[in-house]
């Protein structure tokens, strides 16, 4: 991890009619990073990361992701960054080789990259016997360590993973926090959504979102001893218990999982 | 396989379930029995066969081979008597999104004949905290409060037995929590409760939980028993720095297993004769050996996860790389 810094908020604002979905939050994730993105559902999360992904703008307070302006550079920020979702990532009814010959495709690498990329993500993963089957007849787990491979195809700086390994068997879903740690040790700075609290003492540091602000950020050790907590577990459910918001309905963008 | 004994008389009798869509076989011969009372927990990963499972027991779906009896009920020819005894909640939110909350459960009473004011006392202790958003669509509410409605739907025509099927995925640590809280309360109430979850922390909130996976039923006990059946020493070893620590017990001759696990590493020796005091001197020793600072090895009991990922990994034709990977 260098001191450059990969992701840079501060006052970042949106609001969606009287609803204030992210109220001002500032933060700075550094190269190499790997940072749990952590909240209740409504709390804000999805509403911030589509500001840091370039798909939604602000309504106040600025932003840059891999150097880029939130506001005008975002066609810059989508080119350096990766995404993946538990929701969608692969194309179902193309195979293992097609999805990234796809994803290769749209990000502009060349034949001769991609060639070389595809054998090296299905070697790593061990997915040759599948490379022409059809991605919905693989299992969950070999679709969500293809699906994190294809968002780091065209080697992002940032890759935002949101509940990349939701309803992954556990043994399936510390291999993906492997696949993570590499990324991180290559320079890649990795901001993770996750609802498995295990996963967020795998981070080098965490946020926790409460009604839109981050109330809570440090290294997951830094932050159980300064609240007096067993666990982030812990922290989490007793910063989230104050969120009046989360607690009844999802407002008007506060994505309602 | 071990079979705990039921709580109660059995309210859920299973045998041999087997059932394939095309090339997939979902369940693959299932046989297990529930007891009257019991908060009985399926644990496993998505495409483990539990929401296939639930739709057979619902009803839903019949069996290629196997059968099922639910409430003295069996679940293909009796159908018509059981649907009204049972309740189920399925893992897609699918109530009416454009219906308030009111209009939504008013609707599930209905079609059981009944009210919401006529069985207010049954649905009491979870509508109360939904009764401030009454007015509001049930496709506006949080992921938590969605759920919350979705149970009380499924509770409106006092059922006898109550079938969840993943109420928790992909809802956050603190809703998560309450939502078990409430299992807990129904439960007191004597209701018997099937539900299913692929987050192992939530087996201990159950009586017994099997472990599901691909089609299979690992185990079924108590998750005390499930969790003192891990058959090796086990340590937490706590290190500096995590990721160079797992690629040099890689390198270990002596490692089994090496998996993250919150903030510390859970580790298993290839030893089968070495005591933990040994294994945790040699796990520290080797590691500072390798350069990894601030090391220090405990033994510590399983939990369910560490219980289950020995299972899976024993399993032969589990996919992708496995057990030390």
């Amino acid at each position: 991890m260098s001191d450059e810094v990969a992701i840079h908020a501060s006052g970042l604002t949106r609001t969606f009619g009287a609803f204030t979905a992210v109220d001002h939050i500032s933060f700075d994730v550094g190269a190499g990073e790997v940072f749990g993105f952590l909240g209740a559902n409504g709390a804000g999360k999805t509403t911030a990361i589509r500001m840091l992904t370039g798909l939604l703008a602000p309504s106040a307070g600025e932003a840059t992701v891999a150097g880029h302006d939130v506001y005008r550079e975002t066609e810059a920020i989508k080119r350096d960054i990766g995404y993946m979702s538990q929701r969608f990532s692969l194309y179902d009814d193309l195979t293992v080789r097609e999805n990234i010959r796809l994803y290769g495709g749209i990000y502009d690498l060349t034949d001769a990259t991609i060639r070389e990329r595809t054998q090296r993500i299905l070697s790593r993963l061990g997915l040759q016997h599948v490379e022409n089957t059809l991605v919905h007849a693989i299992p969950l787990g070999w679709k969500q360590k293809l699906a994190l491979s294809v968002a780091l195809l065209h080697e992002p700086r940032i890759v935002f993973l949101d509940e990349p390994t939701s309803g992954v068997d556990p043994i399936t879903r510390r291999q993906f926090w492997e696949l993570i740690y590499e990324a991180s040790h290559g320079g890649t700075t990795v901001l993770v959504t996750t609802h498995y609290m295990d996963e967020a003492e795998y981070c080098d540091r965490v946020s926790i979102m409460v009604a839109g602000r981050i109330a809570a950020i440090g290294t997951p050790a830094e932050l159980e001893r300064t609240h007096g907590v067993e666990s982030i577990d812990e922290l989490f459910v007793q910063l989230a218990r104050n969120d009046p918001n989360a607690r009844g309905a999802a407002g008007g963008g506060g994505a309602a999982a | 396989m071990t079979t705990g004994p039921a709580a109660g008389a059995p309210v859920v009798q299973a045998q041999g379930l087997v059932k394939r869509f095309e090339t997939t076989t979902a369940l693959d011969g299932m046989t297990f029995e529930i007891g009257a009372g019991e908060l009985f927990g399926f644990i496993g990963p998505d495409g483990g066969g539990k929401t296939t499972l639930f739709r057979i027991l619902v009803t839903l779906l019949v069996p290629d081979a196997g059968s099922a009896r639910v409430l003295g009920c069996d679940v293909v020819r009796d159908l018509w008597a059981l649907r009204p005894r049972l309740g189920y909640m399925p893992g897609r939110f699918s109530l009416y999104p454009d219906l308030s909350v009111e209009e939504n459960l008013g609707f599930f009473a209905s079609v059981f004949g009944t009210t919401i004011a006529r069985e207010y006392d049954r649905i009491a202790p979870i509508y109360s905290q939904l009764e401030p958003f009454k007015a509001r669509r049930a496709g506006a509410l949080s992921g938590g409060m969605k759920q919350k409605l979705a149970l009380c739907c499924a509770l409106v025509h006092r059922p006898e037995i109550l079938f969840l099927d993943e109420p928790t995925t992909g809802v956050d640590a603190l809703s998560r929590r309450e939502f078990w809280e409430l299992l807990g309360r129904l439960r007191s109430t004597g209701l018997t409760i099937v539900v299913s979850t692929p987050y192992m922390d939530e087996a201990r909130r159950c009586d017994r939980v099997a472990l599901v996976q691909r089609g299979r039923l690992m185990a079924i006990d108590t998750p005390e028993a499930i969790a003192a059946a891990f058959d090796r020493p086990l340590l937490a070893l706590r290190v500096g720095e995590r990721y160079r620590a797992i690629r040099a017990l890689r390198d270990y001759e002596n490692t089994n297993t090496v998996y993250p696990f919150g903030d510390v590493l859970h580790f298993t020796d290839r030893r089968t004769d070495a005591s933990p005091e040994t294994i945790a001197r040699d796990a520290e020793a080797y590691l500072r050996g390798a350069g990894i600072e601030a090391v220090t090895a405990k033994p510590i009991p399983a939990t369910i996860e560490d219980a289950f990922m020995a299972r899976m990994g024993a399993d032969d034709d589990a996919p992708g790389e496995r057990g030390a990977a």
